[in-house]
């Protein structure tokens, strides 16, 4: 079982991730083609101006205004993205398949990160729960896929420490993550992907058309 | 056509008006107007405190006016200005107001040969045209565009056939203006109705119809296209077949469509200001080939150059066999003859004219606050510090220029070589 | 909740429209909107939103209800545009006549809210699109279905008739005179450096301040001139309504005018819409990727008149002032420094609002909800309550509005929530300080 999914299962996942990114990407360029008004007025200069300020914590208005807010959600992000490529457990796993060695993420830090994430996405839950605005918006799915950005890290690290068995545990924890990977394209977590485009259009709608700024 | 074989065509300059002078005279002269032979040139002055005068060459009109403006010369040379007397407004022709006046009156058109003026006129609240100093029998709640015949001189305007209570907006879908020509409104009513346009024999009239929240077509003699379209601009007769063009939108981009039909392949982010030849065969229109991307296209082949600015409506050589538009690029103004662009920019142009022969365009060209004339391209004429457009000579051999140089208006018939000689 | 009251204002222009609609044609409008009339970019904000809410506290509405969840930027979309897409376009009466209240009177389009929504998010674009629909529907609030009719027929802003436009010209060019000898409205000069275009309203109702530009710009020694007939209005409410057929074709006059005038610029009034109307969305609806021809924005002039000394300002208004900054100027052109410049040089007390520049509030009559009518006019009040706050808080006794929208808006704030100042465009104030030649 175990072979199963750090071998096919991982590649379905992993395929399925990178081609539902593509589809999706191709098939809104096709779409974007119909989009005469947006490419032109594109300007790099300004998409990244304003996607540095949106990625560095704090550097837009309303970061500031939450700083909480800010500081949780930044760390969750690099959580969710570092953590699973920099994990012990899983440069054995690249090195396996691939043969190269990368660095690593000392073992404490890794279980911190994940602690992070775990938290954070219960923050979020509860967040979405007792904020009337985030309630009003909030549908079964947005629960779901807190617990299925949730469900990797906190079995990764439940395995890890050992505190349930780890054979039964680490298959969950491939599990979810291989489903995490699959859901990822299909769902609003496309916002990894489309965030770079919706914001530098805002950017270059902003700061090369409208002489202003956005954050 | 203006007759311009009975002109003076002598070449040399001759200095028409010492303009200097009448700005020493009176306290205010306001924007001069050249005749088309360049043997007059006037302008509304101020004669004393709230009358105005009119003074040509260096003479004044007999008469003073409350308020003159508008100046323009009929395509025959006639000389004509709206004019207040007595809180009601007229037009004056040669310095004769005609008979008639009405509280108000405005937009004088001509035909081809001058020999028809209408205008727009408002009496009792009520909206009308003037054609000749006679107004139509008809009244309208509104009235905005007028349009003539270039040749027979039959007049069409847009008008408003049905009243419209304040924020009647029930009322407005179910249409309220129409097109009324020679006295007659068609005994349709639409929601809108745009860009009138009459055959140059005056046998048909057509518009731009709407007859829905986003539903247009061209009607003509009041029977609209069965097809709609989500948009349509102003259409154009062509001379000879006598078919209706315009340019239409389906399905999100725009064609060319003649009495309903599209006639070109070529599908466009915009078209518009189409032109034809003289002998009605051939179209040149302003496209979007795409967003920021204007050009000309020409039978329905555009060119390869384009402009992110402005593309100016085209113009045929009389032949029809050339191509020419004043064409704006990186903020600089230019010129572009059959896809080819002219290197100098300026900083405005005025739309280029065709030798008769169709070999050199000539334009108005403006640079640093002087004007001069541009010859396929290039400054040709000396500056002025006021220019009208060049006009050819039949033969072509000859170009009257029509400038102030030194507070003098001057006229200037110049043999048209390689290069300018005075 | 939304406002109980609000949701019970009858306007002909939604409830009657709604009443002669089919589920057919509501279903296939919607459907033909989002499949041939938006594309990618309406998918990716669809995509991308995940609810987070981030963007409520960028909007007046929320903020000037007590954080009501439903005027949030996001409910916004969730209850108009969302649904619309999950049901496919499938909606009844009830649905439409809520839709028609959000789209066109709890959102200005001001777009504060994608300066506050991580991915920036353009809800102001998906109303838009909302609007689009509801204008195909025919289900527009009948003052702002009115106005637009005005555009269609008319091509301005109030039904003003050809004769009455040079009329009103005439007449403020005497009332121009009167205060400065020699001063001219130039109409039709071919030729002239300036196009000057103004809205509707102000030959209306507001002819005085075509005369006071009369003024600066004799001042000025400008060479300008306006236009005689249509296309002097690029103000455009059709905009707003989602009618863009209508609102293109106001824009193509207007800039075929210009470019019939040979002008190399067009100055533009105190008017913050109709500045978005003529450089932003007409251009692109047309084809431009840019206005064919520059604009300047009269706050933009002022700015260059006063700096390089070509007026100069002679006297100060004492009184303490404030200063509105309107989305489309600001947000829209970033000319907020420059109206500082402006302000500075005429006031000798000025002081700030908070927040301000881009961050500003919108003043809740941008955007088409002023044109919405008196219907509305109560709603339009308690969504922007906090507006009235800042303005109390800076103690001015006028605010200075270069907007109509705003003008009007901010007035209706002043008298609704009893601040006991007034407004006032910067031409007024302008006309009163500058050095005038030989006076
Ligand atoms: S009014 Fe402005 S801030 Fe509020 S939702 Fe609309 S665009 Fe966003
Ligand atoms: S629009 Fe942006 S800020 Fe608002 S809920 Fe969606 S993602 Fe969050």
């Amino acid at each position: 079982m175990y072979e199963l999914i750090r071998g096919p299962l991982l590649w379905i996942g992993f395929i399925g991730f990178f081609g539902g990114l593509l589809y999706r990407f191709v098939t809104m360029a096709r779409l974007a083609k119909r989009e005469r008004v947006v490419l032109p007025t594109f300007s790099a200069r300004f998409g990244l101006r304003s996607l540095a300020h949106w990625l560095v914590p704090f550097g837009g208005a309303n970061m500031r205004r939450r700083p909480a807010y800010t500081l949780l959600s930044w760390a969750f992000h690099i959580g969710v993205l570092v953590t699973p490529l920099f994990v012990m457990g899983h440069a054995v796993l690249w090195q396996e398949a691939w043969g190269f060695r990368w660095w690593s993420l000392p073992a404490g830090l890794a279980d911190a990160m994940s602690l992070v994430v775990v938290g954070v996405c219960l923050f979020f839950i509860v967040r979405r729960l007792i904020r009337p605005e985030v309630r009003n918006v909030s549908y079964p799915s947005d629960f779901v896929l807190a617990l299925v950005v949730m469900a990797p890290f906190l079995t990764g690290f439940i395995a890890h420490r050992q505190w349930l068995p780890y054979e039964p545990m680490i298959i969950i924890h491939g599990l979810s993550g291989v489903l995490g990977l699959l859901v990822l394209p299909w769902t609003r977590l496309v916002h990894m992907m489309w965030f770079v485009f919706t914001r530098a259009f805002m950017g270059s709608e902003f700061g090369a058309v409208r002489h202003s700024r956005d954050w | 056509m203006v007759d311009c074989g009975s002109w003076d065509w002598t070449i040399g300059k001759r200095a028409i008006s010492d303009l200097g002078r009448v700005h020493d005279e009176y306290d205010e002269v306001h924007e001069w107007a050249a005749s088309p032979d360049g043997e007059r040139v006037a302008a509304p002055v101020l004669a004393a405190p709230d009358t105005f005068a009119i003074v040509v060459n260096q003479e004044r009109w007999d008469g003073e006016f409350e308020k003159a403006w508008h100046l323009a010369f009929t395509p025959d040379g006639r000389l004509t200005a709206l004019v207040r007397i007595d809180d009601e407004w007229t037009l004056a022709v040669d310095g004769e107001p005609w008979d008639e006046r009405w509280e108000f009156a405005w937009n004088p058109i001509f035909n081809r040969d001058g020999s028809v003026i209408a205008l727009q006129i408002k009496d009792n609240m009520e909206y009308s045209v003037a054609v000749n100093g006679v107004p139509w029998q008809r009244r309208f709640h509104s009235s905005r565009g007028l349009a003539v015949s270039r040749d027979a001189g039959r007049v069409a305007a847009v008008v408003q056939v049905n009243p419209l209570a304040e924020a009647d907006t029930v009322g407005f879908f179910e249409g309220t203006w129409s097109l009324a020509v020679d006295d007659v409104p068609w005994d349709a009513t639409f929601i809108n109705a745009y860009g009138p346009t009459v055959s140059d024999d005056g046998a048909a009239v057509a518009a731009e119809v709407r007859l829905g929240i986003c539903e247009y077509t061209l009607a003509e003699n009041a029977i609209p296209w069965e097809q709609r379209y989500g948009c349509v601009w102003e259409p154009s007769y062509r001379n000879g077949s006598g078919r209706l063009v315009a340019p239409v939108r389906i399905g999100g981009s725009w064609t060319l469509a003649e009495n309903g039909v599209p006639i070109w392949g070529g599908r466009f982010m915009q078209l518009w200001n189409q032109r034809l030849s003289s002998d009605g065969r051939r179209i040149a229109a302003v496209a979007a080939a795409g967003f920021g991307r204007w050009t000309v296209v020409v039978d329905d082949r555009p060119w390869r150059t384009s402009f992110d600015d402005l593309v100016r409506p085209p113009v045929f050589s009389p032949d029809g066999a050339r191509v020419a538009a004043g064409v704006r690029r990186g903020g600089r103004w230019s010129f572009a003859v059959d896809d080819r662009v002219w290197p100098e920019t300026f900083d405005m142009v005025w739309d280029p004219v065709f030798s008769p022969g169709g070999g050199t365009v000539a334009a108005k060209i403006e640079r640093d606050g002087k004007y001069a004339v541009a010859i396929d391209g290039r400054p040709w004429s000396p500056w002025y510090d006021q220019l009208w457009d060049p006009t050819y000579s039949p033969d072509g051999t000859r170009m009257l220029i029509r400038g102030v140089e030194g507070g003098r208006f001057v006229r200037h018939v110049v043999g048209v070589a390689d290069r300018f000689q005075a | 909740m939304a406002d109980l009251e609000d949701r019970q204002v009858v306007d002909p222009g939604i409830d009657e429209s709604i009443a002669g609609l089919t589920p057919d044609r509501i279903e296939r409008t919607i459907n033909r909107v989002l499949t041939e009339e938006t594309g990618a970019r309406l998918q990716a904000y669809l995509q991308t939103c995940v609810h987070c809410g981030l963007c409520a506290e960028a909007c007046q509405s929320y903020i000037s209800r007590d954080k009501d969840p439903d005027y949030a930027p996001v409910a916004k979309v969730k209850d108009t545009l969302w649904e619309m897409v999950k049901r496919k376009g499938k909606v009844d009466g009830e649905f439409l006549h809520n839709a028609a209240r959000i789209a066109y009177i709890d959102c200005g389009a001001c777009r504060r809210c994608s300066m506050y929504c991580p991915f920036g998010i353009d809800i102001s674009y998906m109303i838009m699109t909302v609007r689009r629909i509801l204008n195909l529907l025919g289900v527009v609030p009948q003052y702002l279905q009115d106005t637009t009719n005005s555009h269609a027929a008319t091509m301005n802003q109030m039904w003003v008739q050809q004769d009455d436009w040079i009329d009103t010209l005439m007449w403020q060019e005497e009332d121009a005179r009167s205060e400065l000898a020699g001063a001219r409205i130039p109409l039709d000069r071919e030729g002239a450096e300036i196009m000057y275009s103004v809205i509707g309203p102000e030959p209306k109702i507001l002819a005085q301040l075509i005369a006071n530009m009369a003024i600066i710009f004799k001042v000025a020694g400008a060479d300008w001139t306006m236009p005689s007939t249509d296309g002097w209005d690029n103000s455009n409410m059709a905009m707003y309504s989602g009618d863009f057929e209508t609102m293109g074709r106001v824009e193509r006059l207007h800039w075929e005018r210009a470019s019939e005038l040979r002008v190399k610029r067009v100055v533009m009034g105190e008017c913050g819409h109709a500045y978005r109307g003529a450089v932003y969305d007409g251009p692109r609806w047309l084809g431009w990727t840019k206005p064919p021809i520059p604009m300047v924005h009269a706050v933009e002039y002022y700015y260059e008149l006063i700096s390089s000394g070509r007026i100069r300002i002679a006297r100060k208004i004492e009184e303490p002032v404030t200063v509105q900054d309107p989305c489309n100027i600001v947000r829209g052109r970033g000319l907020h420094d420059k109206l500082r410049y402006v302000v500075n040089a005429i006031c000798a007390d000025f002081r700030d609002m908070d927040p301000r520049y881009e961050h500003n509030y919108c003043c809740q009559a941008g955007g088409g909800l002023i044109n919405c009518g008196p219907p509305w006019k109560r709603s339009r009040m308690k969504s922007n309550r906090v507006k009235a706050d800042q303005i109390r808080d800076t103690g001015a006794h006028t605010v200075i509005t270069p907007c109509h929208n705003c003008h009007s808006g901010i007035e209706d704030i002043i008298g609704f929530y009893k601040l006991g100042c007034h407004v006032s465009f910067i031409s007024e104030l302008l006309v009163k300080t500058i050095e005038m030649p030989d006076a």
